[in-house]
């Protein structure tokens, strides 16, 4: 099988284009995490599209493929990408994504201008040119992953030295100002490191999809941490696993262009985290919801105990099933999930088959969610002087989600009230036994 | 309310919430007919939200909004809005006359060339708002005052009975600031209502024949004289309201919804 | 006759691209145009390998579905999945993309579309056109047939809908508010840029359509006060970089498609040159 020879890591040839993949899935990954955090995805776009006339262009003036020129070539034109795109925007009524769309088109057409009068040409050295525009793993070789540590290595040490000023930097950009950073430089410094991860990355990826490389990592790791380090070294990982994917393809099916294979292992990967994502996954978010769905529930239930028993001044007595779903729009499943669950913790107990009775513990959390529903309300009636008819629907939001902080602000505001609009009395924590 | 001047607008119980923060919590008041009436309040007091919800552009959480008792939809060719001067690109390509006349445009039909009718009224609203010197000029030339000029003419060539302005002396000059004013007068000497959202206290007393005061809650809802109090002003700028900006924080945080559902 | 027939396809692509695209930038829509542009390559393969022919109805369908469900993808990314806007569209469309080019390489010799042809469409070889039709004695291309209908209802939709487009490109909220169906307006505008795309595709490739998008009516922009003009002067940028491209190909043996969105880019840097010089003498 292909794939157990590519794992076995036999041929050296194999071992240099996995070497060097990973190593430049992870550098464009970790520089992708600033431009995904600059919001500049769409520019890493541009730029990827435009280093094509570069690498054209040093090919024709020095009739080789050797990749420090190409690296060359792609860094200015890219470069002068950013710079063009920019210069529109500010002097011309044109804005932002315009320009940027103009810059990438124009670039990349004179790439493809050039790469076919160079494809005409009949230049022996030309073969192979074209996969910079789809990127081919196989190719690299081991002059290119020389190549790609030592820029790695500058790009890690300046992602180290200034690693502090980038992140002021880049969370509020008019604060670093304020304390004397110099931005202008912080922003040249980010603008070459997404032009030399670029550069990098389209001998595995091609031109066409390498900002995909640049921003996938990082919006997949944005789902699973809110730290910039952590950022960091995941969007590290996912960058090499995709690099280490891509050189596996390129070895089995040789014919086949490696970028897109890598761009799908980036998709997939980024979808699964906005899906899976501990940080703000969607799973996690429908999870919290249903939680708080529950704990309004159980709230709700304790509500209705204390209600049935300030009725019949007695708040300890087992109420029946059937006496509880009367008082609220509960169905019978949700009425008995909510008491299991106040059962667990103590605060309800199955005195027979159908009967259940708030304990004293159970008592004392009813009682305070009562306080904290009438004290809401008056707050609204004295305070921002609205009708007492219409302060109820409101009081039922806010007594799930007020903290024990902004409560104690509401009791201090409001000392010493003992009934709320409706003349219902507040009841009184302090004079209940324990 | 005044005995003789009926209801026009009816917000009833009003709820809107934005990227999960209430930026209108729980808003109830009516407003009467033939007019000028301010909304008012402090910065990010949902006084634009308000007034967009009552355009319809904004989902609401919870209540509803009627205009002459109906709801909006079976009433909007009666009604105006003025938006931001800011929420459009001046550099857009087009001239004086055509965004004016951009005001007409449900009363069209595509194949129609502008009508004499509507080419009159294009005119005279210019004539009103004194723009029509600048009738042919791109308007990407125009002065602050000017482009709010414009929008008005756009507004009033729709001959509505009710107009909704979105902060209409927001940068504009002194002159124009007092044009726009004797405008609105004549508007409602006309029985048009008008309904501005306003962010400058000092003048609101002057402009405004009724007022309603925001802060993301309604604190009062009035003739200008019963609102404007030393009382309901604390209660809307004081910071009293802080307990109440911190609870909504916290929704916005915990990512909750502001009803049960 | 050969030119005759490269400049009018590259005219028309030109100028269905241009009269779309006005509105495109003037909505800050440039880069979901090239968001599209890339996303129909999927579904062009998929309809091309189920139907067996380029430019044919299923294709044209294929590639609609595929253009809106980018724009669907994008939204459900940003709006669900709480994803920021600008790294939405960039994941979107090149997964879309990638894709479409795995497809193509998979089924290389199978079908009668290469990786070239993505990037560079088909129009030096439209005189090669196997499928020519003959009409008055004249042989006729068969991409004119496609790009000729899809030009006329390009026009038709911006004709119709010109006050339309207008106002909501202009003040979407104000139409809104006099109750303007935005929505509806939008998505068709979404449909004719999917549609001009794939039926460009064939002719100039699924990346240099954004240059005939974008950099004619932005040349346009720049020089003209009114939204009329600007469409009628975008439509004349972009013949007259199908004309020049042609000869600039020609003359160094290039890329046609590629030279055409070259010659717009020289023309539109060259207006914004002599901008910038004017104002430096006024």
């Amino acid at each position: 099988m292909a794939i157990f020879e590519f794992l076995s890591f036999d041929d050296p040839g194999t071992q240099i284009v996995t070497i060097g993949t990973v190593i430049l899935g992870a550098v464009a990954s970790i520089i992708g995490c600033f431009t995904f955090l600059q919001k500049r995805a769409l520019i890493g776009d541009a730029i990827s599209h435009s280093v094509l006339p570069g690498i054209c262009l040093a090919f024709i003036l020095s009739g080789t493929k050797n990749p420090y020129y190409m690296l060359i070539g792609a860094f200015i034109s890219g470069w002068l990408s950013v710079i063009l795109s920019d210069w529109i925007t500010r002097t011309s009524k044109i804005k932002a994504d315009t320009s940027i769309a103009i810059v990438l088109s124009f670039f990349f057409a004179i790439g493809m201008m050039m790469l076919s009068i160079i494809q005409h040409s009949g230049n022996v050295n030309q073969a192979g040119l074209h996969h910079f525009l789809f990127g081919k793993a196989a190719a690299i070789i081991k002059e290119d992953v020389v190549m790609f540590l030592y820029v790695a290595a500058i790009a890690l040490v300046i992602i180290i030295v200034y690693f502090r000023a980038f992140k002021l930097y880049i969370f509020d950009i008019e604060f670093a100002k304020s304390i004397g950073l110099p931005v202008k430089w912080l922003d040249f410094l980010l603008t070459t490191l997404a032009v030399l991860a670029i550069a990098l990355g389209i001998r595995a990826v091609g031109v066409v999809m390498m900002s995909a490389l640049l921003i996938g990592p990082a919006a997949a790791a944005s789902f699973w941490t809110g730290n910039l380090k952590k950022m960091l070294l995941i969007s590290a990982i996912v960058g090499s696993l995709a690099g280490f994917f891509g050189a596996m393809i390129s070895y089995m099916r040789p014919q086949m262009p490696t970028g897109p294979w890598i761009i799908i292992v980036l998709s997939v990967i980024a979808f699964t985290s906005i899906v899976m994502g501990t940080e703000k996954g969607v799973l996690h978010k429908w999870r919290k919801r249903q939680a708080f769905k529950n704990k309004v529930l159980r709230e709700n239930i304790l509500k209705i105990f204390y209600h049935l028993g300030e009725n019949q001044e007695d708040f300890l007595q087992p109420r029946t099933l059937q006496e509880l779903i009367e008082r609220r729009a509960y169905n019978k499943n949700e009425i008995l999930k909510g008491l299991n669950q106040l059962k667990s913790k103590h605060w309800v107990d199955q005195t027979e088959s159908n009967h259940w009775a708030l304990t004293k513990q159970g008592n004392i959390e009813s009682a305070k969610l009562i306080r904290l529903h009438r004290l809401w309300e008056v707050y609204l009636s004295e305070h921002l002087n609205i009708a007492a008819d219409h302060v109820h629907d409101d009081a039922e939001a806010i007594e799930h989600i007020l903290t024990p902080k902004l409560q104690a602000r509401l009791e201090s505001v409001l000392k010493g009230r003992t009934t709320d609009p409706h003349d219902k009395a507040i009841p009184n924590l302090n004079k209940m036994d324990k | 309310m005044g005995i003789n001047s009926k209801r026009i607008i009816e917000v009833h119980d009003l709820t809107i919430s934005y990227h999960k923060k209430p930026a209108l919590w729980n808003v109830d008041f009516d407003l009467p007919e033939g007019k000028i009436i301010g909304i008012i309040g402090p910065n990010g007091a949902g006084k634009s939200t308000l007034l967009k919800a009552i355009m319809g552009l904004l989902p609401m959480a919870s209540g509803y909004i009627k205009i002459y008792d109906q709801p909006l939809e079976e009433i909007r060719n009666k009604v105006s809005y003025v938006p931001q001067r800011g929420s459009v690109d001046w550099d857009f390509p087009a001239n004086v006359r055509e965004v004016v006349t951009m005001g007409l445009y449900k009363q069209q039909k595509w194949y129609e060339r502008t009508s004499q009718k509507d080419k009159e009224n294009v005119e005279s609203a210019l004539e009103k708002v004194g723009m029509l010197p600048f009738a042919n000029r791109h308007i990407s030339q125009l002065s602050g005052g000017q482009q709010q000029r414009v929008f008005l003419a756009r507004a009033m060539a729709q001959n509505a009975d009710l107009y909704l302005m979105d902060e209409p002396f927001a940068g504009v000059d002194a002159s124009t600031e007092s044009s726009i004013l004797d405008l609105l007068g004549a508007m409602r000497d006309e029985g048009k209502t008008i309904v501005v959202v306003h962010h400058d206290l000092q003048t609101a007393k002057d402009y405004f024949d009724h007022i309603v005061l925001l802060n993301t809650r309604l604190i009062a809802v009035g003739p200008t004289n019963e609102v404007l109090t030393p009382q309901h002003l604390q209660d809307a700028y004081g910071g009293k309201l802080t307990l109440l900006q911190e609870v909504g924080e916290l929704l916005q945080k915990e990512n909750i919804p502001t009803r049960e559902g | 006759m050969n030119g005759f027939w490269i400049i009018l396809v590259g005219s028309l692509v030109a100028c269905s691209c241009a009269l779309l695209g006005a509105f495109l930038i003037l909505r800050r829509m440039a880069m979901v145009g090239d968001a599209i542009a890339h996303a129909v390559l999927p579904g062009i393969v998929i309809a091309f390998l189920i139907s067996g022919s380029r430019a044919s109805l299923p294709v044209l369908i294929g590639a609609a579905i595929t253009g809106m469900l980018t724009t669907v993808l994008i939204e459900l990314l940003n709006k669900k999945g709480g994803l920021q806007e600008d790294a939405s569209i960039g994941i979107s469309f090149t997964f879309l993309f990638a894709i479409g080019v795995i497809l193509i390489s998979a089924f290389t010799g199978h079908v009668d579309l290469d990786q070239d042809c993505v990037l560079n469409g088909q129009i030096d070889y439209l005189p090669l056109d196997i499928g020519s039709i003959v009409f008055l004695g004249q042989s006729i291309p068969r991409s004119v047939w496609t790009i000729l209908p899809t030009f006329l209802i390009i026009l038709g939709f911006v004709g119709i809908g010109f006050k339309g487009l207008r106002l909501t490109t202009f003040d979407n909220e104000f139409a809104a508010a006099i109750g303007v169906n935005v929505a509806l307006l939008h998505y068709l505008l979404m449909g004719a840029v999917s549609l001009t795309t794939v039926v460009s595709f064939e002719a100039v490739g699924a990346i240099l359509v954004v240059a005939f998008l974008v950099i004619p009516p932005s040349a346009a922009y720049l020089v003209t006060h009114k939204l009329k003009p600007m469409l009628v002067l975008s439509c004349v940028i972009g013949i007259l970089s199908a004309v020049g491209g042609y000869y600039l190909a020609v003359f160094l043996d290039s890329s046609t498609a590629a030279c055409m969105a070259v010659v717009s880019g020289l023309i539109f840097f060259s207006i914004f040159v002599f901008g910038k010089i004017k104002s430096v003498f006024n």
